[in-house]
């Protein structure tokens, strides 16, 4: 192994060139990244460079000389165009053949769109610095927002342009939102958070499409034709992996590049961060995560099987993500999605202060705590790991004091 | 080696705690990070990259080579 590549300067690319140097790999390393900043933290662009409390300087994730050390040919600005996996070879968008011993995919994902918001002023998605500071010069007191999706985005928006005196109104689809993420409990606590913010926050909302008059947007028309006036609207639907670079390459792509579970993807190949879809072997399931923990713990992952073919190991994480909507602080353990039953083993949801337990199956798979101190979180976490059986778990839980 | 935290970076993850639990620590209340070993021990050293490189908030640098 002499030439590794890694396609994606994001957190996942970055962290696995870390870890590759850390491990004593001496070889070639290029990182390739799309946008023209140095690899940068996403988490605050929807909290504190919105808010404007940090300025966009505070975002790097390592510094200027820690970068340099690493020894890297980063090719930053210049977008992946194609795969030959045969021939051990990517293609990027300066017309440059990039060939490797050993190549990491960690591009990422993108913003959803709606159709026809393309270069229209005031229509804005959220996943860049880039889209951060467009979007934080626009929420002003009294400005209208119309956010569509409520999501973990759209939610964490909604709650620091409250903050900045910007008039709120935020549509989902189905009937409670978060639903999908963190259950029903949860969703249905945080919509009740949302509107005692001053968020009109509508469930079941349809939306026709996005109208606008000399490329500047006015509002949003919902299914039923009314529309909804709007200086500005977030559209936060979701997003879509970066994989359009590999397809006729001959990788398995189903939403996300699909990867063992050794986060492999065909011989010499890896996926890390948003854009794979791996096995996790702790849960029994293919899962996509995109979440900032994961993307650093399946690039550490990535670099130990890449180095150590005859030694891989399984990546067996308990996923991990946070969210700060107003002055709470949302934190999770675990795999929330498609579980059976939640269940509050602490606290009081009418206090918004609690712990929530996911069981999926006989089996503990997550627990969601809003305003418990972190560390109770902990022994969950650690049984979630030992994949305890739901009784035993919940009887644990009871006998704390 | 020497490490620095910044707290005002610091999510509360606790990740750094579950990799080099004698290095870190987190306040009780709201999770923030608590450094218990400024300059730790060689052998513990590949405990704590691991923890700064994993930290989602980008809070814990480390100066080698001290």
């Amino acid at each position: 192994m002499n030439r590794v590549l890694i396609v994606g300067a994001s957190a996942g690319g970055l962290i696995t060139a870390e870890a590759l140097r850390r491990a004593g790999y001496r070889g070639a390393l290029t990182l390739v990244g799309d946008e023209p900043h140095p690899p940068y933290d996403r988490p605050p662009l929807s909290k504190q460079i919105l808010t404007g409390e940090w300025e966009p300087g505070r975002l790097p994730l390592r510094r200027d000389d820690d970068i340099e050390a690493l020894g890297l040919d980063l090719r930053l600005g210049v977008a992946a165009t194609g795969l030959d996996v045969a021939g051990r070879a990517v293609e990027l968008a300066d017309g440059a053949r990039v060939p490797y011993d050993g190549l990491v995919v960690a591009t990422g994902v993108r913003s959803r769109r709606l159709p026809g918001s393309e270069g229209v002023t005031g229509i804005h998605t959220l996943r860049t610095l880039d889209d951060a500071l467009t979007l934080k010069d626009r929420l002003r007191p009294g400005r209208r927002l119309v956010i569509v999706g409520a999501g973990f985005v759209g939610a964490e928006v909604a709650a620091v342009a409250r903050g900045l005196g910007v008039a709120v109104t935020m549509l989902e689809a189905g009937p409670v939102p978060m639903a999908q993420a963190v259950g029903e409990q949860a969703g249905r606590f945080l919509a009740q958070v949302h509107r005692d913010h001053g968020v009109d926050l509508r469930t079941g909302a349809a939306v026709r499409e996005v109208v606008g008059a000399g490329g500047a947007v006015s509002g949003v028309r919902l299914g039923d034709g009314t529309v909804l006036p709007a200086d500005d609207v977030l559209v936060a639907i979701g997003s879509v992996p970066n994989t359009g670079w590999l397809e006729g390459s001959g990788l398995p792509l189903a939403d996300g590049l699909v990867c063992d579970e050794f986060s492999a993807a065909a011989p010499g190949v890896y996926g890390a961060g948003d854009v794979a879809r791996w096995h996790n072997p702790l849960f029994g399931t293919a899962m996509r995560l995109e979440h900032r923990t994961n993307a650093a713990e399946q690039g550490m992952a990535v670099a130990r099987n890449l180095l150590s073919p005859e030694a891989r190991r399984p990546f067996a994480p308990v996923p991990y993500f946070w969210s700060d909507q107003y002055d709470m602080k949302i934190q999770a353990y675990g795999h929330l999605r498609g579980h059976d039953e939640a269940v509050v083993v602490d606290g009081d949801i009418a206090q918004r202060r609690f712990l929530l337990a996911y069981r999926t199956d006989e089996r503990l798979t997550g627990v969601l705590s809003v305003g418990m101190p972190p560390k109770t979180l902990r022994a969950w976490r650690a049984m979630i790991a030992a994949g305890a059986a739901w009784a035993h778990a919940v009887s644990t839980a009871a006998a704390r004091p | 080696m020497k490490v620095i935290v910044d707290e005002a970076k610091c999510c509360g993850a606790g990740q750094c705690v579950l990799i080099a639990p004698e290095v870190f620590d987190q306040r009780d209340e709201d999770g923030i990070v608590v450094l218990l070993e400024p300059e730790p021990a060689e052998d513990r050293h590949s405990a704590v990259r691991e923890a700064a490189a994993v930290c989602p908030g980008a809070a814990i640098q480390l100066a080698e080579g001290s």
